[in-house]
């Protein structure tokens, strides 16, 4: 019998307390993001949630291997605190891109991983929601390279469009959907699992390609908002309460901001994801 | 599992319609800065890369595991010092100093 008033920091319960101390500040500090008087408060409030929720899962008894998540956490603040400090402020929106690349990366390696892990053959309450995070992971990873790329003009930032792009583009949503289904009824194939990662990283290179420069801030808001879904769908995946929540919360504040966004260039997002025009550089 | 599907799904749904009321009329100005910070918030994927690496057993998946480690570390770390130093702007209103100095690294800039 376990005696009254036992705790341990990696019980379990303190950990999800420790998630239910960072949703308020995630929320709050939205909140305060949309006021100039209090946005940078709420920036560092939404940090702190931040804060919490990472050092509470490294609690977790299911976390292992922390030589490993040491070497990852070393080389991304590496990469990330010096590329954060030296971007001029008016290449903030593709290094905004870039950031928001590498989140939809991470949620397509995770599922990737844990397909693995299971050997292609997870119950489907679990196969679902990680098929789906690493169809949008990958969508959202490429066309942030894209998007990033067209800013800072490593590729042409006028529109490039197929002839017939909206078939292709069908046709590879069709073909990563299909390769989902045959997964989730019952093939265990990781060739077919690399085959959605693949068909979505080039949808997501052909859905950005046609954008032009000036359209791109709002097309990287509702790339933001997708790597917030797949974060979600992870989270159903791992049953992580924290991944649902954060996840789903920039999900949805995203899509509004898109479209707030959109509404104030006067354009509507369908106009601007059929592409082909804004061809002005960005700001233009 | 911990929880079951519905639960999930419960907190799914109703903390997306928290997501979508969060938002009211943001000022133009700040729209960059509040997509990068709800950018950064999206980086608590990097849990998702703390919890599965323990349990993965070959070298392949350890590596891409630290890959997603280091990409959500990017992502939230980048994301939070990019928003605060776009907001830096909104902290106060320049000074008749902040100009001279401002004129000063322009003319420095023009002439390099």
């Amino acid at each position: 019998m376990t005696p009254p008033l036992a705790f341990s920091f990696q019980d379990p319960d303190f950990i999800r307390v420790c998630y239910l101390a960072a949703f308020p500040l995630f929320i709050i500090g939205l909140r305060f993001l949309n006021h100039p008087r209090t946005a940078r408060r709420g920036n560092a409030i939404a940090a702190l949630g931040m804060t919490i929720a990472v050092a509470a899962t490294l609690l977790d008894r299911q976390v292992g291997d922390y030589g490993l998540i040491a070497l990852g956490i070393a080389l991304g603040t590496a990469i990330g605190v010096p590329a954060a400090r030296a971007v001029k402020m008016t290449a903030m929106p593709q290094m905004v891109a870039l950031f928001n690349g590498v989140g939809g990366g991470a949620v397509a390696l995770i599922a990737w991983a844990e397909f693995r892990r299971y050997g292609g053959d997870m119950p489907l309450d679990q196969m679902i929601p990680t098929l789906f995070a690493a169809i949008i992971g990958s969508i959202s990873f490429w066309g942030s390279n894209i998007a990033f790329g067209k800013l800072q003009e490593l590729i042409p930032g006028r529109p490039i469009m197929l002839p017939g792009q909206t078939f292709v583009n069908l046709g590879l949503l069709i073909g990563a959907v299909a390769c989902a289904v045959a997964i989730a009824a019952g093939s265990h194939s990781e060739a077919l699992f690399i085959a959605i990662l693949v068909l979505s990283a080039l949808l997501g290179n052909m859905v950005v390609l046609p954008i032009g420069g000036a359209d791109m801030p709002v097309v990287i808001s509702m790339l933001n908002a997708l790597t917030g879904l797949s974060a979600a769908s992870a989270g159903i995946a791992l049953d992580n309460v924290a991944l649902i929540v954060a996840g789903i919360l920039v999900g949805a504040s995203g899509s509004i901001l898109t479209n707030l966004m959109a509404q104030a260039m006067n354009r509507s997002i369908a106009n601007i994801v059929a592409g082909g025009f804004g061809g002005a550089p960005a700001g233009g | 599992s911990s929880m079951d599907l519905i639960t999930e799904l419960t907190i799914l749904v109703l903390a997306a319609f928290v997501g979508f009321e969060v938002i009211s009329k943001v000022p133009n100005t700040l729209h960059t800065p509040l997509m990068s910070a709800t950018n950064a918030i999206h980086g608590i994927v990097l849990l998702g890369g703390l919890l599965v690496i323990g349990q993965a057993s070959g070298a392949f998946d350890k590596v891409i595991l630290v890959i997603a480690i280091a990409f959500g570390t990017i992502n939230i770390v980048g994301g939070f010092l990019v928003t605060d130093r776009m907001l830096e702007m909104f902290k106060r209103k320049p000074t008749k100093e902040d100009a001279k100095k401002r004129e000063a690294r322009e003319r420095a800039e023009v002439r390099a």
